[in-house]
């Protein structure tokens, strides 16, 4: 088995990518998108500030590489781009044999990789990623329509901003994003898919479920309550989070709490997905916890959406220009959109809407960079509340996790190492990005499944410290395993007679057993052979036994081998049978 | 090792599933059904068949319920709450979901009719609570032996057949299912398992079916010309399922042909179990599952919630009414006030089991029926009898059962004459042993099981070696003797039957270890000792040699090269002639069959010569030869062949 890094990722949203050679079969674990490189790029414009990175003072400010203090200016101008997994472009994705996908955002680089020429591999994920992927990524499309729109028609293959001269005046924060740290992730820039979304395979798989921590229900509650006190003095929050998750918790409790302060204050949700994925979240009660499946048996909707909705304390709009919205529009309000990145979506509008009113509040995901995301909506006067989910398994719950799983190789994050101490009872390989290891087989041999009317047939013979039998029958390979059963012919037609021996015999031993079978001989000392006389061996290392009774035969016992030199079968036959007694054999 | 599969209910009849099935030392109940047909004891299984002590928790393993019709799941809390079963019972979400609605609905039914409450409302929530449940294809681990793992059975929403394996044995107990799509689920899927023993239900044992369309639409029909003449239609249901199913065909229609006419729920059927439809919309048909979005198939535009004053109401309905087969309750009610009406429609499901009211009206066409000792019914509505059924037909419970070819298949949950018919076909036409028992009996099979040992790579590669086996045919096979093509069909066959040959080796201590014949001397640490035969033996060739070496100056010395391979050749040739299927090696000055060989012997005094009295003239040739244990038998056989003859005669 062998395995690769292709990214560590980053955060909820950018999942890891690995590569896995098991004998032969390469498997790829998740294909995410970096959607956070989109900071990059000027979300759309608006009108009066179109393309004033042209100007002449800009671009010779940028020739002479003078840093400042970074502006929306500085932001790449341009239809945008989309990172992948830099390192995925180093393997043949013809080669792919299985594709894993373990989350909805771990298939959001999928078509890149499956628009690849013989791209032929199985996906496998669960039947609710898939459709939360797809719609995600239909989502992202339209989204992306809005800055098509705006920049027109691709002329080239290779956009203006990927020149390298282009790339070389970007400020150095930017030009990371752009090239990655070793300058080495340009190649990982991809214009983004169409809506053409691929067929899956889709295969049912469990999912390790895990209780809603206590202290992410308070970070819940405390954006609810900053919510709250904005829109008390007017101001509106604005909730550009991509977790499903959140977003549904937030619904409850944001709509529970207005209530019971009884503010009229409505709830948006702005996403060209949003009314099929809440319609989604609520039949797939197989994958929520405990507590939610409970209202299920007690013939409640999953999540309280459905009601609100229907009460219409929380409107679903497609588009922010959606006649329905226009319509229905008040503030304050709570408005939920996308993009967390800050340059597509509704939450680009909205945000250039309120970004000056000190009141209204902006709820971010932290790990983005919120310098940089926020750039193009300068100077901010309103609030913005940074906040951390939890995303993956925390450190701390590494090592209960490998207690319950007692696994027998553990590969782990290099740079995560330090950090945490495994114990050794576990053999531990750690990883880097684009390091292939290999992991050696745990195992020496193969498990063999015997079948018991064939075991049932062994003839047991007992040694020093083993007891052998000899088998026999038909070798089967059935979901890896191998089994192995009666072959067509009975045992009993076979010989049933020794066919290896060990051991040195004793050539007095074997006379007196021949003569028990009524054959008689004499031992003849071999003088003329390699064997010298002072060997203390040579007597029972070489020697021949004259047989004369009843006819005559030679008996050549040497210490590597026996020779029976007869003209009866029967007679020689009745030798071995004496051999056998004074060897081991099987 | 044995399978014991002890038939509490529906053996050789329909109604109160329930099968214990012991399989390895673990006991699954599959299903815990009520029957129907009776309201005496025969209703529940016989439970003290299971432990006469009533110790249920240590006498089963698990329960598991395949789907929430009453006769498969009826009798589950009266045994968790009355029996005080507390173990685990394992049933799919839907089923989890909609069981309490069946079952609540059928304890208010049975309230009514005046009988023994055998189960309280609380002891049906009691009872829900100590249900797992299961997603499909979840391989749920029992205990440390147990595995179980449900597969899609289409039937009703949430249907599942359950896998169960305990070691190597491995088994499959169907439940009901179908085998092809309907109006709002999915045929039956199931992977190819290794199993010994298939349970299957058997209910259309012997019918064949055609498409369910033109039924739909005879369905359809009979109904629109009851409503288009005023009458009312009565659809006597279960809460759950048929309903849904029915809806949707009668959804569809309305809005096709723009009908107006009212389709009402009974309080059993409340509108809430649709509801749970919306939300477990993933386990139907995909097609219906497409429209969560949109609008869910389950949102039903034209249905309405129906009340007693509504029965004689003026004017053409549409009614579902529980319970189904006319048990009693609701049903009976309205059927009581509007089978006198000829206009009236009562529509009847495919099977209804003896003893209901239903079955009454689909055994012939009766004009009155006696409910009880003072009440009769006159019965002068039409009767139309759905032919659709979300049972499989034989042909898809042939198909199941040689899909999976279990070595044993036990037939339940049908009729037995008919039950028989399928046990003859499965036995002769898949080759499977099959069984038909009845209540209260005990079905034995072996089951699996296997030696677990480790296999060396040697020995694993060694299987895998191709043996192949040439041997020419000629054609005196009898059949083509007299033919012309007899002389021509003559050629070599190949065949590759590989066998695994190895050495088991067992150390106390250690696991049994698998490895090949060369590797055991290491693994012992002992030398090997090869015991071989040799001969050296005269032969005559005197007319060979006076053939061959009649110019030869000096016929005393050894032979040459050239006629050593002459002779050599000359003993393949006698060789092949009377061994056809050996495999006879020329190499020239040597002779090779398996670890048989023969040279000419040119030495003076051989050490495998016996005697020595060597007659040294030209008519005398000596022939070493030496074979391993091996081939002992093979090697004196060719002995005997080259002793008979010389090789010149041929």
């Amino acid at each position: 088995m062998k395995f690769t890094c292709l990214s560590k990722g980053g955060g909820f949203h950018f999942s890891p990518c690995h590569m896995l050679n098991v004998s032969g079969f390469r498997i790829l674990l998740d294909c995410p998108l970096d959607l956070s490189s989109l900071a990059l790029f000027s979300p759309v414009p608006v009108a009066h500030q179109a393309h004033e990175s042209l100007d002449t003072d800009s671009v010779i400010r940028k020739k002479q590489k003078i840093e400042k203090t970074l502006d929306a200016n500085d932001l790449v101008h341009a239809e945008p781009w989309y990172k992948t997994v830099k390192n995925l472009h180093l393997w043949d994705a013809s080669f792919i044999d299985v594709v894993l996908i373990s989350s909805p955002m771990g298939m959001l680089g999928l078509p890149f990789l499956t628009r690849t020429r013989d791209f032929s591999a199985k996906i496998y994920v669960t039947e609710a990623s898939a459709r939360i992927g797809q719609l995600l990524m239909e989502d992202l499309v339209s989204m992306h329509m809005e800055l098509r729109q705006f920049y027109g028609p691709e002329d080239s293959c290779f956009p203006q901003w990927m020149r390298w001269e282009e790339l070389e005046v970007l400020p150095s924060e930017l030009r990371k994003i752009a090239l990655g740290k070793d300058c080495e992730e340009l190649g990982a820039w991809m214009p983004l898919y169409r809506d053409d979304v691929s067929n899956l395979e889709e295969m049912a798989a469990s999912l390790l479920k895990d209780d809603e921590s206590a202290e992410e229900i308070e970070k819940l509650v405390f954006i609810c309550a900053c919510a709250l006190d904005s829109v008390r003095v007017g101001g509106s929050v604005l909730v550009p989070i991509d977790r499903l998750g959140v977003v549904l918790c937030l619904l409850e409790q944001m709509s529970l709490l207005l209530e019971s302060s009884s503010l009229k204050v409505p709830i948006y949700i702005i996403s060209s997905v949003a009314e099929e994925l809440l319609a989604f979240t609520n039949i797939i009660p197989e994958w929520v916890c405990k507590q939610r499946q409970e209202k299920l048996f007690s013939g409640e909707p999953l999540f309280a959406h459905v009601k609100l909705i229907k009460e219409r304390k929380i409107h679903v709009f497609p588009a922010v220009h959606s006649p329905e919205l226009l319509t229905n529009w008040q503030e304050p309000c709570v408005v939920f959109c996308p993009n967390w990145s800050l340059r597509l979506g509704p939450v680009v509008h909205l945000l250039r809407h309120w970004c000056s009113d000190p009141n209204s509040l902006l709820v971010l995901e932290s790990g983005v960079d919120a310098d940089i995301a926020l750039l193009p909506f300068k100077p901010m006067a309103m609030k913005v509340l940074q906040c951390s989910f939890l995303s993956g398994l925390s450190l701390q719950k590494v090592q209960p996790l490998l207690k319950i799983l007692q696994p027998k190789l553990v590969l782990f994050p290099k740079d995560l190492s330090c950090k945490i101490q495994i114990s050794e009872a576990n053999m531990i390989f750690l990883f880097s990005e684009n390091e292939t290891l290999r992991i050696p087989s745990s195992k020496e041999s193969t498990d063999i499944d015997i079948a018991t009317d064939l075991a049932s047939k062994f003839r047991w013979k007992t040694f020093k410290q083993e007891t052998i039998t000899r088998l026999e029958g038909e070798l089967f390979m059935d979901h890896g395993k191998h089994r192995l059963l009666s072959g067509f012919q009975p045992a009993n037609s076979k010989q049933q007679r020794p066919l290896v021996h060990w051991g040195s015999p004793d050539v007095k031993v074997l006379l007196t057993e021949l003569s028990k079978m009524g054959i008689s001989g004499t031992i003849k000392q071999v003088t003329d052979d390699a064997k010298s006389e002072d060997d203390a061996k040579s007597e029972n290392a070489a020697a021949i036994i004259d047989i004369h009774d009843p006819e005559k035969a030679l008996i050549d016992v040497r210490e590597t081998g026996t020779v029976i030199i007869a003209a009866n079968e029967n007679l020689a036959s009745h030798i071995v049978k004496a051999v056998d007694i004074v060897l081991d054999g099987i | 090792m044995a399978i014991d599969s002890l038939v509490l209910g529906a053996g050789q009849e329909v109604g109160k599933s329930c099968v214990v099935v012991s399989i390895n030392g673990k006991r699954i109940m599959f299903d815990c059904g009520m029957h129907m047909g009776y309201t005496d004891s025969r209703r529940y299984p016989d439970f003290s068949l299971i432990s006469n002590t009533g110790d249920f928790d240590n006498a089963l393993t698990c329960v598991v319920v395949t789907h929430f019709h009453l006769d498969h799941i009826g009798a589950l809390p009266y045994f968790t709450e009355v029996c005080g079963y507390k173990g685990p019972i394992y049933m799919t979400y839907p089923t989890k979901a909609l069981a309490p609605l069946m079952l609540e609905d059928y304890r208010k039914n049975m309230d009514r009719r005046g009988e023994d409450e055998q189960f309280t409302s609380d002891h049906i929530t009691e009872c829900m609570k100590k249900v797992i449940p299961v997603d499909l294809k979840q391989t749920v681990q029992v205990d440390k032996d147990l595995q179980i793992r449900a597969y899609y059975a289409g039937h009703v929403i949430g249907a599942a057949m359950f896998y169960a394996k305990v070691g190597d044995a491995a088994m499959v107990y169907t439940g009901d299912y179908n085998m092809t799509p309907d109006r709002h689920l999915g045929a039956a899927q199931i992977d190819r398992l290794q199993l010994d023993l298939v349970i299957t239900e058997s209910t259309y044992a012997t019918t064949i079916r055609d498409s369910r369309y033109g039924r739909e639409r005879e369905f359809l029909k009979a109904v629109h010309t009851c409503i288009a003449a005023g009458g009312k239609v009565l659809i006597p249901t279960f809460a759950l399922g048929r309903a849904q199913e029915l809806c949707i065909l009668l959804e569809d229609y309305w809005e096709r042909m723009n009908l107006k006419v009212p389709i009402y729920f009974s309080a059993g059927l409340t509108i809430q179990a649709n509801m749970y439809y919306k939300m477990l919309i993933n386990w139907t048909s995909q097609k219906i599952k497409e429209t969560y979005a949109t609008r869910n198939a389950f949102d039903f535009k034209n249905v309405r919630n129906f009340d007693r004053s509504l029965i004689n109401a003026p004017g053409p309905c549409v009614l579902f009414a529980t319970p189904g087969m006319i048990v009693g309750g609701f049903s009976l009610e309205v059927f009581m006030q509007w089978a006198p009406s000829e206009m009236n429609l009562v529509t009847l499901p495919g099977y209804c089991v003896a003893g209901t009211i239903g079955h009454k009206l689909m055994s012939g066409k009766p004009t009155k029926i006696d409910l009880d000792k003072d009440t009769q019914i006159d019965v002068r509505c039409q009767i139309h009898q759905l032919s659709f059924s979300p049972h499989t037909d034989a042909k898809g419970i042939m198909d199941l059962v040689k899909f999976l070819s279990p070595k044993h298949a036990i037939l339940v949950h049908g009729e037995k004459p008919k039950m028989a018919t399928l046990k003859e076909r499965i036995q002769s036409e898949l080759g499977i042993p099959c069984y038909c028992p009845a209540n209260n009996e005990t079905v034995t099979v072996p089951s699996t099981h296997y030696v677990k040992a480790d296999a060396s790579e040697t020995f694993i590669r060694s299987c895998l070696n191709p043996n192949f086996k040439f041997s020419t045919y000629s054609s005196v096979d009898k059949s083509y003797l007299d033919s012309k093509y007899s002389k021509a069909a003559s050629g070599l066959q190949v065949s590759d039957e590989r066998v695994a040959e190895g050495i088991l080796v067992v150390e106390k201590g250690k696991k049994a270890k698998v490895i090949h014949q060369d590797e055991l001397l290491l693994m012992l640490g002992d030398k090997k000792h090869e015991v071989q035969f040799a001969y050296c033996f005269p032969m005559h060739t005197e007319r060979l040699q006076k053939t061959r070496t009649e110019e030869l100056p000096s016929a005393d010395t050894l032979l040459c090269d050239l006629d050593k391979c002459t002779l050599i050749n000359q003993l393949s040739m006698k060789l092949s002639n009377e061994l056809s299927d050996a495999n006879i090696l020329d190499l020239g000055e040597q002779l090779q069959v398996e670890s048989f060989r023969v040279s000419i012997c040119s030495k003076n005094s051989c050490p495998h010569r016996l005697s020595h009295s060597v007659h040294n003239d030209s008519e005398s040739v000596f022939l070493c030869c030496h074979w391993s244990l091996r081939d002992e038998k093979l090697a004196w056989k060719i002995i005997s062949i080259m002793k008979s003859s010389s090789p010149h005669t041929t």
